[in-house]
C-alpha cells in the first residue's frame, strides 16, 4: 500500500472536516438562538425582538450556506477517498448517515428557505414554528451524525462476517444507544451554542463600545449569556463524561492525553503542564494534580488507568490473537462452503482482536508471514502522536473554563446589574469571539487524531481504509479544496463583517408599517 | 432480534433498489429544475432584475432539493455500500467536479446579491451556470459509463482497483456513448427548468424559456433515441450465469458474470418495462408541444413524466446490475450481492417508512406556501429577503 496515499488522504479528511466544523456550531447555536428570540418577539410582540430575529437571522443565513457547501463533501469523501472502510463498514456506518438525510437534513434545508422568504407568507406562529424546526433539523442533524462517529470510537452492536468480508451490524439498537455518542451529542451540540453565545455577545459588545444599536445589544448580551452559560457548564460536565466512556473503551487515547507513560497507582493524578517527549516516553517539567485523572477516567479513588507502556504491550498480544483469526479467516475465504468447524470456531475466538493483525499489513501483504520486528511495530503503532493530543485537550479545556467566566459574568451584569456592561468586559468579550472555534477544533483533533492509526478503534486501521487513488490524483483535489475554501473563507468573512458593520437594516419604524400590512395581509378585509 | 425476518432479504433488496430509483428521481425531479434554471440563467435573463427574477425562482426551495442528492448519495452509502466504495472511489476526479460544482451553489445563491457591484454578480451567475450544468453533464456521463461497464475489478479482501492512472481515469469517462448520454442529461434538465420559468415566471423570460425548452425537448428525444439505436447495435450488455441466490451474503466475487448479447435482451425477457421508454418519448414530446404553448396542461408536469421514464428505464435495462465490471466481469456489483446486510436494509425501510411520507408532506406545504409567479416588484421589494 502507498502511505503517500494514506497520509495524504488523512491531509484531505482533517482539512475538509475541520473546515466544515468552523460553520457547523455557530448553525447549531445560532438556530436556537434566532428561535428563542422570534420566540420572544410573537409572545410580545415588541418589534425590537423581532428586528434582532432578522438581523441575527441573515448572519446565520450567510453561515449556513456555507455549513451546507461544505457539508455535502463530507459525505461523499467516505467513497471517494475511504473506500475500503465504506466497503467495511458501511453496513454498520452508512445507517446513521442516511437517517440524518431522512431525518435531519431534510428538515432544516425545506425549511430555511421558507424562514427567510416566509416572513410574508406565513402568520407569526408558523413562523415561529419554521424556525423552531430548522433548529430541530440542524440539532438532530449532529445527533445522527455523532452516532456514526461514535460507532469508530466505540464500535458496539457488530460483528465481523467472514461471507462477505466486512463487519456487519447485529444490533441497531446497541447503535443508536452507544454511550459515547450521547456523551459526544450533548457535548459536542453544547459547544456549538456555546459558540453561538459567544459569537452574539461579542458583537453585541462591540456595538456598545461603538455605542450603537445599543437596544438590540443588550437584549441580545442577556439572551446570549444565559443561554452561553447554561451550554458552557454543559460542555465541562459532558467532556467529562467523555472522558469516563473514553476510560472505558479507548485507554490509548485516555493515556495520550494524559501523556501518562507508565500505569501509575490509583488515583492517577492529572497533569497540568508538562513537555511529552515520545521517543524518551516521558513527560519533562510535568506538574501534577493529585487525584484528579483517576477520578475522571474511573470515577474511582481504587481503579488503575493503564499507562501507554502497558497498553502497547497488551495491544502486540493482541496482535498475535489477531494473526491466528487472520489464519483462520484465510481459510474460511478458501471455501467458504465447507469449513472444518473447528476453524470457525477458532476464528471466533479470535475475531475481537482480527483488526490488530490488519495493522501489519502497512508493512506486508500477508500478515501470516510478520517478523517479531513487525510485530513490536505493529504494536508500537496503536500509541498515537501524544504531544498534539496533550495539547489539543489542555487548550480546549482551558479555554472552556474561560468561556464558563465570561457568559456567567455577562450574565450577572445583565440580571442584576441592570444591563450596564464596563467598558474592559466588552472589549474582552469582543477578543474572544474567536476563541470557541479554536476550542472546537482542538476538541475534534483530541477525538480523531486521539483515534489514530485506526478509523474503528480496533477493528479496521486507517492505513488500510483508504481507496486505490494515485497520489495525483489526491494532490488535485487537495489543491482545489483548499483554493476553494480560502476564497470562500475570505468571502464569506468580509460579508459576515459588512453586514455586522451595517448592523440591522430596518429601524423600528419600518417594523411597525411591517406589522400594519402584515395584519392587513392575514386578516380578511372589511 | 428476529424482527427483521419478517420481511425476505430479498423483497428488501428489491424494494432498497426501487427506493434507490425514487430518491435518484426525486433528485432529478426536484433539484432537477434547479440545475436547468442554473444553466437557463444566462440565455433567458438579460437584465439583473430578470436575472433575480429567475433565481429566486428557484431560492427558496433549491436546499430542500439538493438534499434528495445528498440522501440519494447516503441511501447507496447504507444500501449498497459496495456501490458507494466501488462508484465514488472509481470516479474520483469527476466526483471532485461535482463537488466543487455543489459547493459554489449554495454561495452563490446567498452571496450574489449581496453586493451591488455588477462584476461581482457576473462572476456569481457564472458560478450558478457551472454548478448546473457540470453536475447535469457529470451524471449523464456517468450513466454512459456504466451501461458500458466500468473499468474496475475487487480483489479476494474486496479491495476496489481501477484501471488507468488520475487521468486515465477522468478521460477514459469521456467515450462517445458516455458523452451522448451526458448531452441528453443535460438537455433533459434544460426543459425541466424551462418548464419551472414558465411556472413561476412572466413576460420575457418566460418566452425565452418556452424557445430553449422546447429546443431541449427535441434534443432529447433524438438523443435518447440514438443512444437506443447504439446499445442495440455498438455495446455489449452483462448477464449473470446461472441462478444466483437472492438472499445470499453480499460477496459481488460469489457470482459469475458473462459479458455477450445486448442490454436490451432485457426488453424480451420482461416486456412490460417498455413502458418506462415510452413515458420518457411521450413526456418529452408533450413538453415540446406545451413549451410552445400547445396543450392544456403545463410543460414541468410533462417534464416530469419524462424524467421520470428516462432514469427508470436505465435501471430498468441493467437490472439486476448496478456497476458492471469491464475489466473482470466476475467483480460486477448486482443488487442480490452487494447490498447491505439484512437487519441494515429492514431498519433502513422502517426509517424510510417513517420519514419519506413526513418529507413529502411538509414539502408540499412548503411549495403550496411559496405558491405563485415571481415579479420584477417581488424582488425590488427590501422587505422580501429576496437573493
Amino acid at each position: 500500500m502507498d502511505i503517500g496515499v494514506v497520509e495524504l488522504s488523512r491531509l484531505q479528511f482533517a482539512m475538509t472536516a475541520l473546515y466544515h466544523f468552523l460553520f457547523v456550531p455557530l448553525t447549531l447555536g445560532l438556530s436556537i438562538l434566532v428561535a428563542i428570540m422570534e420566540t420572544v418577539y410573537v409572545m410580545t410582540n415588541r418589534p425590537i425582538w423581532r428586528q434582532m430575529t432578522k438581523f441575527w437571522g441573515l448572519l446565520f443565513g450567510i453561515n449556513f450556506a456555507m455549513g451546507v457547501a461544505t457539508g455535502v463533501v463530507m459525505e461523499f469523501q467516505f467513497g471517494m477517498n475511504w473506500s475500503y472502510y465504506s466497503h467495511y463498514v458501511g453496513d454498520i456506518f452508512g445507517a446513521p448517515l442516511a437517517i440524518e438525510g431522512l431525518m435531519a437534513f431534510f428538515l432544516e434545508a425545506t425549511f430555511v428557505g421558507l424562514w427567510f422568504f416566509g416572513w410574508d407568507r406565513l402568520s407569526k406562529p408558523a413562523h415561529l414554528l419554521v424556525a423552531w424546526l430548522v433548529a430541530l433539523g440542524s440539532n438532530f442533524s449532529a445527533l445522527w451524525i455523532l452516532i456514526a462517529n461514535a460507532w469508530m470510537q466505540n464500535p458496539v452492536g457488530a460483528e465481523f462476517n467472514p461471507l462477505t468480508m466486512r463487519m456487519e451490524m447485529t444490533s441497531f439498537f446497541d447503535v443508536m444507544f452507544n454511550t459515547v455518542a450521547q456523551a459526544k451529542f450533548v457535548h459536542t451540540v453544547s459547544a456549538g451554542y456555546v459558540t453561538a453565545a459567544i459569537f452574539v455577545l461579542g458583537v453585541s459588545s462591540w456595538y456598545i463600545l461603538n455605542g450603537r444599536h445599543i437596544a438590540l445589544a443588550r437584549r441580545s448580551i442577556a439572551v446570549a449569556s444565559s443561554f452561553g452559560l447554561a451550554a458552557a457548564l454543559s460542555v465541562v460536565v459532558l467532556g467529562d463524561e467523555s472522558g469516563y466512556d473514553a476510560g472505558l473503551n479507548q485507554k490509548m487515547k485516555l493515556a495520550a492525553i494524559e501523556a501518562m507513560w507508565e500505569t501509575e497507582p490509583a488515583p492517577a493524578s492529572f497533569t497540568l503542564f508538562g513537555l511529552p517527549d515520545q521517543e524518551a516516553r516521558e513527560t519533562k517539567w510535568a506538574v501534577h494534580v493529585p487525584y484528579v485523572m483517576g477520578l475522571i477516567g474511573t470515577r474511582s479513588l481504587t481503579e488503575e488507568i493503564p499507562g501507554i507502556n502497558q497498553l502497547e504491550q497488551q495491544a502486540e498480544r493482541r496482535v498475535r490473537s489477531g494473526l491466528v483469526a487472520y489464519d483462520a479467516l484465510m481459510t474460511i475465504r478458501e471455501d467458504r462452503e465447507a469449513t472444518d468447524p473447528e476453524i470457525r470456531q477458532t476464528f471466533e475466538k479470535h475475531s475481537d482482536d482480527l483488526g490488530y493483525a490488519m495493522l501489519l499489513r502497512r508493512y506486508l501483504d500477508d500478515p501470516r508471514q510478520a517478523t517479531d520486528e513487525q510485530i513490536a511495530q505493529a504494536a508500537e503503532d496503536t500509541i498515537p502522536h501524544v504531544w498534539p493530543i496533550f495539547w489539543a485537550f489542555r487548550i480546549m479545556v482551558g479555554l472552556g473554563f474561560m468561556f464558563i467566566a465570561l457568559t456567567a459574568y455577562f450574565f450577572y451584569r445583565s440580571s442584576f446589574r441592570g444591563g450596564v456592561f464596563p467598558r474592559w468586559a466588552l472589549g474582552a468579550a469582543v477578543l474572544m469571539i474567536p476563541a470557541p472555534w479554536i476550542a472546537v477544533e482542538m476538541g475534534w483533533i483530541v477525538a480523531e487524531y486521539g483515534r489514530q492509526p485506526w478509523t474503528v478503534d480496533g477493528i479496521l486501521p486507517t492505513a488500510l481504509s483508504v481507496s486505490a487513488l494515485s497520489v495525483t490524483e489526491l494532490l488535485l483535489t487537495i489543491a482545489g479544496f483548499a483554493a476553494f475554501y480560502t476564497t470562500l473563507f475570505l468571502i464569506e468573512i468580509r460579508l459576515l463583517l459588512k453586514y455586522i458593520r451595517k448592523g440591522p437594516h430596518e429601524d423600528v419604524q419600518l417594523t411597525d408599517d411591517w406589522q400594519a400590512r402584515h395584519r392587513a395581509r392575514l386578516t380578511p378585509a372589511e | 432480534m428476529i424482527l427483521h425476518e419478517l420481511i425476505s432479504f430479498e423483497y428488501l433488496r428489491l424494494i432498497w433498489w426501487l427506493l434507490l430509483g425514487v430518491l435518484l428521481i426525486g433528485f432529478a425531479l426536484t433539484d432537477g429544475f434547479d440545475m436547468g434554471v442554473g444553466i437557463l440563467l444566462p440565455f433567458v435573463a438579460k437584465t439583473d432584475v430578470e436575472r433575480r427574477v429567475v433565481i429566486n425562482t428557484v431560492g427558496p426551495v433549491w436546499e430542500g432539493n439538493q438534499v434528495w442528492f445528498i440522501l440519494g448519495g447516503g441511501a447507496i452509502f447504507a444500501a449498497f455500500p459496495p456501490l458507494y466504495a466501488v462508484s465514488f472511489s472509481g470516479f474520483y476526479l469527476a466526483m471532485f467536479a461535482i463537488l466543487s460544482a455543489l459547493i459554489i451553489r449554495p454561495v452563490a445563491f446567498k452571496f450574489r446579491s449581496k453586493r451591488e457591484d455588477a462584476t461581482w454578480r457576473s462572476r456569481w451567475d457564472k458560478a450558478l451556470f457551472y454548478s448546473g450544468f457540470v453536475p447535469a453533464l457529470i451524471f449523464g456521463v456517468a450513466v454512459g459509463n456504466v451501461l458500458l461497464g466500468v473499468p474496475f475489478h475487487l480483489t479476494p479482501d474486496l479491495h476496489a482497483i481501477y484501471e488507468g492512472g488520475a487521468f486515465g481515469k477522468l478521460f477514459g469517462l469521456l467515450r462517445p456513448f458516455a458523452l451522448l448520454c451526458g448531452i441528453v442529461s443535460v438537455a433533459m434538465l434544460v426543459m425541466h427548468g424551462a418548464g419551472w420559468l414558465v411556472l413561476k415566471t412572466d413576460g420575457g423570460i418566460a418566452q425565452r424559456a418556452r424557445k430553449l425548452g422546447s429546443r431541449a425537448a427535441l434534443v432529447v428525444m433524438a438523443g435518447y433515441a440514438l443512444a437506443g439505436m447504439w446499445l442495440a447495435v455498438g455495446i455489449d450488455g452483462y448477464s449473470l450465469v446461472g441462478q444466483v441466490p437472492h438472499d445470499g451474503p453480499s460477496n459481488p466475487l460469489a457470482s459469475q458474470v458473462l459479458r455477450e448479447g445486448s442490454w436490451l435482451l432485457a426488453y424480451l425477457e420482461r416486456p412490460w418495462i417498455a413502458i418506462a421508454p415510452a413515458m420518457g418519448f411521450v413526456g418529452s414530446f408533450m413538453a415540446w408541444r406545451a413549451l410552445q404553448g400547445e396543450g392544456q396542461f403545463s410543460p414541468l408536469g410533462w417534464s416530469k413524466m419524462a424524467l421520470f421514464g428516462l432514469i427508470s428505464s436505465v435501471g430498468l435495462t441493467i437490472f439486476p446490475f448496478l456497476l458492471p465490471s469491464k475489466s473482470q466481469p466476475d467483480s460486477s456489483l448486482t443488487i442480490w450481492d452487494a447490498s447491505s446486510s439484512h437487519l441494515t436494509l429492514f431498519v433502513m425501510l422502517g426509517a424510510t417508512v417513517i420519514f419519506l411520507p413526513l418529507i413529502l408532506l411538509y414539502t408540499a406545504w412548503v411549495y403550496r406556501v411559496l405558491w405563485g409567479k415571481v415579479t420584477q416588484k417581488d424582488v425590488s421589494d427590501p422587505d422580501h429577503h429576496a437573493y
